[in-house]
């Protein structure tokens, strides 16, 4: 709920016309089953009996299921079914690589999108192990109060939160940050300019879960994946994806050559909007990137073993009060602020530098 | 029935000045008869004569009026089509008292004509269109106000380049990781094909022969001087025709994209200076067809070819050089560009791009998606019917070609499906600027999907004051009479023309086309990486077109 509260704060710089909710790490019920995937949506009635045919046909085993304690709020119309629902994997992958396992997950997530897209029956937000989504339209706080997330004892390390929908298109269940595909998620403050020409790089590479785009900012996640998970780049190339540095900063970098060709070869990758990015990776790191004029806001701030990645100081101040505020941090344009797995520690990676 | 006399006493067998594609005005209250633009008419179109006037005159303190007959001198167009008044105005230009003016007859049956002895009508210049174009009612829609800050274009930085070269798609690239940093996996073995960064706007080719020798110079030396002073990486192309020996063995060669065509004219020089070049040029292009001719080859008349001409392009004096319309040697686009592309990038040590260059038509896709299979082909360039030229048949300007946006747009798409579009840059070009809007056609064609565009008949006349356009003014590159001393080796003409003076006005041009693509792109909030393929920032006020280009359609 702090999360919610802290996005309250930032409410000058949000329309509060959404709320999602990333979870990770996830504690209380959820303690236990961290190998099990976990599969995070809406349903309506008709839905949720397609959706359990689908499971059951697909060879999947129901372990668990949470739903939020939903406290009706004026102004917001609850759905049939908000769910998190925890599957054992079918038995012809329980010994698969965890790669194909994860492929499988998100196969499965995009059928069940494709099947209830078009009578909104059913929406799949994520379907991966220790990761669980929240996301409705309304405003945040009453959403908060909606879903009940103080009451329902649902605990996790790492959090994003993000209070709106998306800008620039209709407004749509799938439209809502945070994004997320096969382990890693973010969300981003700012309009993506080079959308389309990203849009199509990205559906271009022949892999079926780059697909949907009903927000220009869902590329970003799938920038991430692209770069850590199938190009097998180190985190820090994120950064030098989304916005290379100039021929001449590139001399500076011991790995100066190996840029050049990856701008070159990602060169329609380069975000070239005013953007500030939020994101994890499967293993738990979490990370902040301005974009490559720094026209967004952004703070890193906090303790060792909490730290938080927000747009705005007044949301740092609201959840972790007791910091030392002189040790904020404020990525600019070269920066990349990464907190390491358990929140041990925040780390800036200089691009110039490298 | 021919008068038993023998002698006409009509005029009714000649052409009327209404046939004509433009009419001289002029006037006799002005005119002090100096001569000078009979003079300068470069097709004698008009000439000096006697008429007997009749005139009433009255002399003296009390008006007598009088008939008297007098022969007075005037000027009078003639009324011979081979002569036909080609609209340049050089009359105009040199006449002290604004006394003469030709002005576009839109009833002339110019076309009609202009085939005797059956010999049909060649010019210079581009397709008499003088429709809007496509480009030019392309519009950029997209405004980022308040979804983002707009960024300032006096303000923020911008990177307004372009890469020439094929770049490997990122799951190829021999990368490997070394203490977590990405090195360059030198043991590969796998060939990292040469890229350029180069400003996305290029001068097109223009031959040395098509040029004269001022234009030519004035344009490579802006092109020098925007590489060099104002850091603006813009490359020319040499057009099929050779270089300047100097210029092959000087550092300032890496400005330049040479030019090889079917006639391989020039390339005997080339050859012979590669072992002592000191630098690359920046590509080398392989030209299969132009915009404004598509199917023919390049023709240079035998008038153009002057000593110096002969001397660079390795043949003997005032013949006709015509390149044939193939390369004869090829019989399939494999073999072209097995032959072509690979037998270039060999003899530059595969360390300068090599494309080919044709002609804007349906069947582009063919052949660019034989070159995105094939890994040395560095680029395609697609020259659009508007394109220029120097000597065409009136009937390939008019009537052949392709239009280069919906041309552009398809390959592009093309590439799309594939998933290549970064991988083979398009260049775009013919008819950019035609109506001076060298900025917004440039960022519409590269918002299509073009990676560059190539400039020709707009610098001709941004730079060096071509007075052709599309209602067939002047045009007469092909004659070797050009009256501006651009498309001529006659050096009575050529001196006409200041090599700096071009130079600077190259330098203008581009420096201005810098300042107004940041002014097009910082609303729409692109800034570090030029807007290839950025569809959805373009609009048109026309349904099918919109439709056709797949863009939005904004009325």
């Amino acid at each position: 709920m702090e999360n919610i509260l802290a996005l309250e704060t930032m409410k000058e710089g949000h329309d509060g016309s959404g709320l999602g909710l990333m979870l990770k790490d996830l504690g209380g019920e959820f303690k236990e089953l961290k190998k099990y995937p976990i599969m995070s949506g809406i349903c309506s009635k008709t839905g949720v009996k397609v959706l359990d045919d689908y499971m059951k046909k697909q060879g999947y085993k129901l372990k668990h299921v949470w739903t939020p304690k939903i406290k009706h709020v004026k102004g917001i119309t609850p759905r049939d079914y908000y769910f998190a629902r925890v599957y054992d994997y079918p038995a012809s992958h329980k010994n698969k690589s965890f790669k194909e396992k994860e492929d499988l997950l998100m196969n499965t997530r995009l059928a069940l999108r494709c099947i209830g897209e078009p009578d909104e029956s059913i929406f799949v937000f994520s379907f991966y192990p220790d990761v669980l989504t929240l996301k409705e339209v309304g405003d945040p706080l009453e959403l908060g109060e909606f879903f009940g997330v103080d009451r329902d004892g649902l605990k996790a390390k790492v959090i994003l939160a993000q209070g709106r929908q998306n800008t620039n298109y209709t407004i749509y269940l799938y439209a809502c940050h945070p994004f997320f595909i096969q382990g890693y998620g973010s969300m981003t403050n700012g309009e993506n300019t080079a959308f389309v020409p990203i849009r199509e790089f990205l559906m271009g590479r022949g892999f079926p879960g780059y697909t949907g785009y009903n927000s220009d900012s869902e590329v970003f996640t799938h920038i991430l994946h692209y770069t850590v998970r199938q190009l097998g780049y180190p985190l820090n190339y994120y950064k030098d994806v989304i916005t290379p540095l100039k021929t001449s900063e590139m001399d500076a970098r011991s790995d100066g050559e190996a840029l050049r060709l990856i701008k070159q070869s990602l060169r329609p990758l380069c975000i070239d909007g005013p953007n500030m990015v939020i994101g994890f990776t499967p293993e738990g790191a979490c990370f902040m990137v301005q974009d490559s004029k720094k026209l967004r806001p952004g703070v890193v701030g906090g303790v060792k073993g909490k730290y938080a990645l927000m747009s705005e100081e007044c949301g740092l101040d609201r959840v972790i009060p007791r910091r030392d505020k002189a040790k904020d941090l404020f990525p600019m344009k070269y920066d990349m602020a990464i907190i390491s797995p358990q929140a041990e520690e925040v780390k800036v990676w200089n691009q110039l530098q490298g | 029935m021919e008068p038993a006399s023998g002698i006409r006493l009509d005029h009714n067998h000649k052409l009327s000045l209404r046939e004509f594609p433009y009419i001289i005005r002029w006037r006799d209250d002005r005119c002090k008869r100096c001569g000078k633009c009979t003079a300068v008419c470069p097709v004698k179109a008009i000439e000096p004569t006697v008429k007997v006037q009749r005139m009433v005159q009255s002399e003296g303190a009390v008006p007598t009026p009088a008939a008297v007959r007098k022969a007075t001198h005037i000027v009078e167009q003639v009324l011979d089509m081979e002569r036909y008044c080609t609209g340049c105005g050089s009359c105009t230009l040199v006449c002290p008292n604004e006394a003469i003016e030709p002005e576009y007859n839109f009833q002339h049956k110019f076309y009609h004509y202009k085939n005797r002895g059956g010999d049909p009508y060649k010019r210079g210049g581009r397709r008499n269109d003088p429709a809007v174009s496509t480009l030019d009612r392309l519009k950029f829609t997209r405004i980022s106000m308040l979804t983002d800050p707009a960024l300032d274009a006096g303000r923020h930085e911008f990177r307004i380049r372009t890469l020439l070269g094929r770049i490997l798609p990122p799951e190829d690239l021999p990368l490997k990781m070394v203490n977590g940093k990405l090195v360059v996996d030198k043991d590969s073995g796998k060939f990292i094909p040469p890229v350029r960064e180069i400003f996305p706007i290029m001068i097109g080719s223009m031959s040395i022969g098509a040029l004269s020798p001022p234009a030519w110079e004035g344009f490579a030396m802006g092109v020098a001087y925007l590489n060099e002073v104002e850091g603006i990486p813009v490359v020319m192309a040499s057009g099929e025709g050779g270089m300047p020996p100097k210029l092959l063995r000087s550092r300032y060669l890496k400005y330049f994209i040479i030019q090889i065509a079917s006639g391989y004219f020039g390339w005997d020089e080339i050859i012979h200076a590669l072992p002592h070049m000191v630098e690359d040029p920046a590509a080398i292009e392989i030209k299969y067809g132009q915009g404004a001719k598509p199917g023919d080859g390049g023709l240079l008349m035998a008038q153009k070819v002057l000593k110096l001409i002969a001397g660079i392009r390795g043949v003997p004096q005032f013949i006709d050089l015509a390149s044939p319309p193939t390369h004869q040697t090829k019989y399939s686009i494999e073999e072209a560009v097995a032959k072509m592309i690979q037998s270039m990038s060999m003899a530059w040590g595969f360390r300068v791009p090599v494309y080919p260059k044709i002609s804007g038509t349906k069947t582009a896709r063919a052949v660019l998606n034989n070159l995105a299979r094939n890994p040395y082909a560095a680029a395609l360039s697609i020259d659009g019917e508007d394109g220029g030229t120097g000597a065409a048949y009136n009937v390939s300007m008019d009537k052949m070609g392709h239009p280069i946006a919906s041309n552009i747009r398809d390959c592009y798409l093309d590439l799309v499906k594939q998933g290549k579009q970064s991988e083979l840059p398009i260049i775009a070009s013919g008819g950019v600027a035609k109506k001076g809007n060298l900025a917004a056609n440039a960022a519409a064609l590269i918002m299509l999907g073009a990676s560059a565009v190539s400039i020709g008949k707009y610098i001709m006349q941004a730079a060096t004051d071509c007075l052709g356009d599309e209602y067939n003014r002047c045009n007469l590159c092909n004659t070797g009479k050009c009256p501006r001393g651009i498309t001529t080796q006659d050096p009575k003409l050529y001196r006409r023309l200041d090599p700096d003076k071009v130079a600077e006005r190259v330098v203008e041009t581009f420096k201005a086309a810098d300042v107004e693509l940041k002014k097009i792109f910082a609303p729409m909030g692109r800034s570090t990486e030029l807007p290839i393929g950025m569809s959805d920032g373009l609009g048109i006020d026309d349904k099918a077109m919109a439709d056709r280009l797949e863009i939005n359609y904004a009325c």
